[in-house]
């Protein structure tokens, strides 16, 4: 932890979760028009938690996280509301350089794509090491030896041998773990994983998922799994956030919405997951398309697609209804869409 | 994950097919590397390569190659045929014309790459800034750019060198090669800044820029660190190519008497000086001009090799 991040986020004495996102606006001025890519996104993840943020492409959980890192390219990105708070500390308020300590040992991110988010032409264990070089000021050897410890944590066989070669020589799952041994390097409080399985085959996505469960454990880190995919996120994740244009439509603890969803949305999500019983009948999908944010729909951003609309859903914007202490649905009807879960 | 380390070997194992012979036998595989193993394969790397040795130990060594001062002049012996005695004869002031040819290498070379050197700096320096900060300084360079590309060279490169360096004036070996070396630069760096400006721009939008930043790069280090070395090869191979070009140049300057001018030995004054006796005595114009497109060859065909090399289409 640097002096900054003591002095200006560390005194521990906010009440608060240790990364809380509060209704967060955020748009971008296209020449198209403006597009809202997140309309008021509220969560929050406390350490050793893990929020899974589900959603389709455009839903606005990845432009959230972006902005969460700060590395939101503005313009075209513009925040037009909202906090982000890390240890009570609203991010979108401090200067340039001290939000710049804090990514990467503070909160730190993985990416898709490992192939493309290591640079192309440096030694794997250079990359690594230059995490500690870049915060710590750690001399070369040092950080070399700390580099080639985090591979072996990540577990990459035959570290030591491997600490010279370049990403394009490992495969996609080891290229990942690397992406992750540079994430985790500086022992973050909280990791922001934006579908760090998505590029991977099925068999190698369990393995991934399972080490940053594992190395969740360790360190006690809260971790924040953006995914479109429900089936990854199951064994992993404590709660859940279904997002949609841009908002969260429900949040839950894991198994309450996997049980039983509360918001027609994350319903559709769960019923178009294939299952070894439905054999043979058509796999269900939710109608139409996910909504333009250049023209968002009025109302309940879903109703054009949702087989509970009623009149109001065209008029009235749900607001996120309390369910229970930890669960919320944006829908008018959630408990229509709740009691027929049960029957 | 039941056993990590045996899957984890399996799945290095089914990767290992993908990568050429190359990868599993060379642990240091990286674009470097590839362009090497191009490039040492390529005939035409090796002549220029050869040539350019040659040219560098001409411009470093020149009494390896000559015993004669090629400031001697006996005018008895003015333009005297190519001999035994003199392999290139004899030039209008009866100066060995071998001697001078040798020691012209020099001037030339170090006018070529110092104001390509000149020319990488000014234009990568811009280019870089341009594309990285974008916006209104993006904006700004590249109008300047565009002004000073506008100017046709000789044009360009009359008005300056009349300005600062007249005929009449009388400055010194290193001040004249200086503004002319000034001269090249300043009308060249538009180029080179395009090139940068473009190879950053793409580099920019790369994920691990992004990655870098996220995990806590600043942008003095995404630019050394990422964007630099990820944009070098275009820069590389055009500035070969420069250094080429501005030999040439200079040449032409000199022809036209605004250039290089004596006491320096030049190939272009070589040249400019023995123009009106093409027909009585053109071994005084022919080797130095011979020596000039050689060494213009030299470094055009070592940078058409590198960036042949370097581009991944061709492979």
């Amino acid at each position: 932890m640097t002096e900054v991040l003591s002095e200006q986020v560390g005194r521990g004495s906010h009440s608060g979760a240790l990364l809380e996102v509060e209704d967060l606006h955020v748009e971008f001025r296209t020449r198209a028009g403006v597009a809202k890519a997140v309309n008021g996104v509220t969560y929050s993840v406390d350490a050793g938690e893990t929020l899974a943020v589900l959603g389709e492409s455009g839903s606005g959980k990845s432009v959230t996280a972006q902005t969460i890192m700060g590395i939101l390219d503005m313009p075209p990105g513009k925040i037009t509301g909202g906090e982000i708070r890390f240890r009570g500390v609203d991010l979108l308020k401090l200067p340039e350089d001290q939000r710049r300590k804090i990514r990467g040992e503070g909160i730190s991110m993985v990416f898709q794509d490992a192939l493309s988010a290591l640079n192309p032409v440096f030694p794997v264990g250079w990359q690594i090491a230059e995490m500690f070089r870049m915060h710590r000021g750690t001399s070369r050897a040092e950080a070399r030896k700390k580099a080639i410890e985090l591979m072996d944590r990540v577990r990459i066989p035959a570290a030591k041998d491997r600490v010279n070669d370049f990403p394009h020589q490992f495969s996609g799952g080891m290229r990942q773990r690397i992406m992750i041994a540079m994430a985790i390097a500086l022992d973050p409080e909280i990791l922001i994983a934006d579908e760090p399985t998505t590029a991977l085959d099925v068999t190698v996505q369990a393995q991934i998922m399972g080490l940053l469960a594992e190395l969740q454990r360790d360190s006690n880190m809260g971790l924040i799994l953006i995914t479109h995919d429900l089936g990854v996120v199951a064994d992993v994740a404590d709660k859940i956030a279904v997002m949609y244009g841009g908002r969260i439509v429900e949040n839950a603890p894991v198994h309450d919405l996997y049980k039983n969803p509360a918001h027609p949305y994350s319903k559709g999500l769960l019923e178009s997951i294939p299952r070894v019983d439905h054999k043979g009948q058509e796999l269900y999908a939710i109608k139409g398309l996910p909504p333009n944010l250049l023209e968002m729909p009025t109302g309940c951003a879903f109703h054009p697609r949702c087989p509970y609309r009623r009149d109001n859903c065209v008029t009235d914007v749900p607001p996120l209804y309390a369910i229970s202490g930890t669960r919320g649905s944006a829908c008018h009807y959630w408990r229509e869409v709740i009691d027929e879960g049960e029957r | 994950m039941s056993d990590p380390t045996a899957t984890q070997d399996l799945i290095k194992g089914a990767d290992e097919p993908a990568a050429s012979p190359v990868a599993v036998r060379d642990n240091q595989r990286s674009l470097w590397r590839d362009t090497w193993d191009i490039l040492k394969r390529r005939k035409i790397f090796w002549i220029s390569l050869v040539m350019l040795v040659v040219f560098l130990l001409m411009a470093a060594f020149p009494s390896l190659f000559t015993h004669k001062d090629p400031e001697y002049a006996t005018l008895a012996k003015s333009m005297e045929l190519p001999s035994s005695d003199a392999w290139f004869g004899y030039d209008l002031q009866g100066r060995d014309v071998w001697a001078r040819t040798i020691y012209g290498a020099r001037t030339s070379i170090i006018v070529g790459v110092l104001a390509t050197l000149a020319t990488v700096l000014l234009g990568g320096l811009t280019g870089v800034v341009a594309a990285y900060f974008g916006r209104w300084l993006d904006a700004i360079i590249s109008r300047v750019g565009e002004m000073f590309l506008g100017l046709p060279y000789v044009l360009g490169a009359i008005i300056i060198l009349g300005t600062i360096a007249p005929a009449q004036s009388n400055p010194g070996k290193v001040t004249i090669m200086a503004v002319v070396i000034i001269v090249l630069a300043l009308l060249g760096w538009p180029i080179l800044m395009r090139i940068a400006r473009s190879a950053v721009i793409q580099a920019k939008h790369q994920d691990y820029v992004q990655a870098a930043r996220a995990l806590g790069a600043g942008p003095m280090r995404i630019i050394f660190k990422h964007l630099l070395p990820n944009s070098l090869a275009p820069i590389l191979v055009y500035s070969t190519i420069t250094i080429g070009s501005f030999i040439g140049a200079e040449a032409t300057l000199s022809l036209l008497g605004i250039g290089l001018r004596s006491p320096v030995i030049s190939w272009g004054i070589a040249i400019a000086d023995h123009k009106d006796y093409l027909r009585t005595g053109p071994h005084a114009m022919f080797f130095p001009a011979a020596f000039l497109s050689l060494c213009v060859l030299t470094f055009v065909m070592l940078g058409e090799a590198v960036r042949d090399a370097l581009d991944p289409k061709l492979r």
